[in-house]
């Protein structure tokens, strides 16, 4: 009786020795997967929108010298939150686009967007006049020698910055949410990778970092935002934010500021004296795929 | 009391010699001020304003003609059939404009020409919905003038090359 006890006893204890082996070397490999530059700061690291302000500018102060490191300048993570009583809404006026794709480029250099493999937030869409707003028919791979076509009309598609997202909903880990002010962002280092945003965005308006951005040091933009335009990992999910390191400084998005056309308007939808309420009070307007309900905060008119 | 009373009547005075100072404002549909128009300067071809630097030294010919000797590169593309230089270009003052009703106007202030016709453009461009602005949304903005777009002569917007269409997402793995 006694023996058979102690017998059981030494059992139980190696198996809880197994097991603790078993997940301290399992920690370590985690670890070592993760590559060298992956400090334990940044590993423990929590959902951002969830810290107090010390936490955060101590992980922003650890971001800047990270960045700084990496491209040689001197680099800024800003992490300002939204402007009080502001709901950010974006104009884009169909009948003057041309389809030059200034905004495209304009929009890789602002937000540090992969070169290769290509990373564009915005896609600039080739529509038939006499087919009209026909998504199954467009063509976003055209080359012509001049644009605009005279048969063509010319839709420039990025994230719609819904008012009900529905990539937001699917996130498991809450690692994209929609701000006060209305833009949905993505914390890069607490988004897990699963892509399930991106199955669930009707628009094609978020994009996967397949390898590690490829960003060219003299062309690299230090001046970021921690949701915004700082570089970003292999492995997460990125989108449009309306310039968030530019708009809650006052400044016009990038694309806005590129237009030659002046196709593109941005604005307050609360103050109703903005340009943007200006164009839903006056202009023909349209959101895609209204009948998604996913509420566009961002208007095509015409 | 006396001395808010006297601080509330000089912050009014500060006020309205400010309102006073401020040249040229243009009006939204709704009323409101808008900022100030701070349109770079008009975009004049090299070395070609003022234009009295020449002209004052010739005799003004109001006749309709075709030009041969001088300004032969502009070629009208703007109701050509109907309008001819000096339907916009004063005769008497070659650095300003005139409006239909003969009032001089500067060419910083050629929108006001523009908007003789084109009226609704001119309201939509005052409320900033065509054209461009540049700037602070919630600021001040940089205007362009209806002529930095398009050239008055032929205003048409010019084709232009468009940029590189993007990669093949299959690019690397065909």
């Amino acid at each position: 009786m006694n023996m058979s006890n102690n017998k059981i006893k030494e059992k139980k204890e190696s198996r809880r020795t197994f097991l603790k082996k078993t997940a301290l070397a399992s920690t370590f490999a985690t670890l070592a997967a993760c590559g060298s530059d992956t400090s334990w700061d940044e590993f423990f690291q929590k959902n951002f929108k969830t810290l107090e302000n010390d936490d955060k500018n101590k992980i922003i102060e650890r971001l800047e010298k990270k960045y700084t490191e990496k491209y040689g300048k001197k680099f800024t993570v800003s992490g300002k939150d939204p402007i009080d009583d502001t709901l950010f809404g974006y104009g884009l006026d169909i009948s003057r686009c041309i389809g030059c794709r200034k905004c495209v480029y304009a929009c890789v250099e602002e937000n540090n967007q992969s070169r290769d493999p290509q990373i564009h937030w915005i896609t600039v869409l080739e529509m038939a006049k006499d087919k009209g707003v026909d998504l199954f028919h467009s063509n976003s791979d055209y080359d012509r020698e001049l644009v605009p076509d005279d048969d063509h009309f010319y839709f420039p598609v990025a994230c719609q910055q819904c008012e009900n997202p529905p990539c937001t909903k699917v996130c498991p880990v809450e690692a994209t949410w929609k701000e006060k002010d209305g833009i949905v962002v993505v914390d890069y280092n607490w988004c897990i990778g699963c892509r399930l945003c991106m199955a669930a965005c009707p628009y094609g308006a978020r994009h996967f970092n397949w390898s590690e951005p490829d960003i060219p040091k003299d062309e690299v933009n230090p001046e970021t935002h921690y949701y915004g335009n700082r570089p970003r990992y292999k492995g997460v999910v990125e989108k449009c934010t309306f310039c968030v390191q530019r708009v809650r400084e006052g400044l016009y998005p990038s694309c806005v500021e590129i237009c030659p056309v002046g196709a593109r308007k941005f604005g307050n939808l609360l103050d109703p004296d903005s340009e943007i309420r200006y164009i839903l009070k006056h202009k023909r307007v349209l959101v895609l795929k209204e009948e998604l309900n996913t509420q566009p905060k961002f208007y095509y008119f015409y | 009391m006396v001395t808010t009373q006297k601080n509330i009547f000089i912050f009014f005075m500060v006020l309205i010699s400010a309102l006073l100072l401020i040249p040229d404002t243009i009006y939204g549909d709704n009323g409101k001020k808008e900022a100030l128009i701070q349109a770079p300067p008009p975009p004049f071809s090299e070395d070609i304003f003022p234009c009295t630097e020449c002209h004052s030294e010739m005799e003004p010919n109001p006749e309709r003609r075709v030009l041969e000797d001088m300004h032969d590169d502009i070629i009208l593309k703007h109701d050509e059939k109907n309008r001819w230089c000096l339907d916009c270009h004063d005769l008497k003052n070659r650095d300003k404009l005139h409006l239909a009703n003969g009032k001089l106007i500067d060419f910083t202030e050629s929108y006001k020409l523009c908007g003789q016709c084109h009226g609704p453009k001119l309201r939509e461009w005052k409320n900033g919905v065509h054209g461009k602005r540049t700037g602070y949304w919630n600021g001040k903005k940089k205007y362009l003038l209806c002529a930095h777009c398009h050239n008055p002569h032929s205003p048409k917007f010019k084709k232009m090359k468009p940029d590189p269409a993007p990669d093949d997402p299959m690019k690397g793995r065909k």
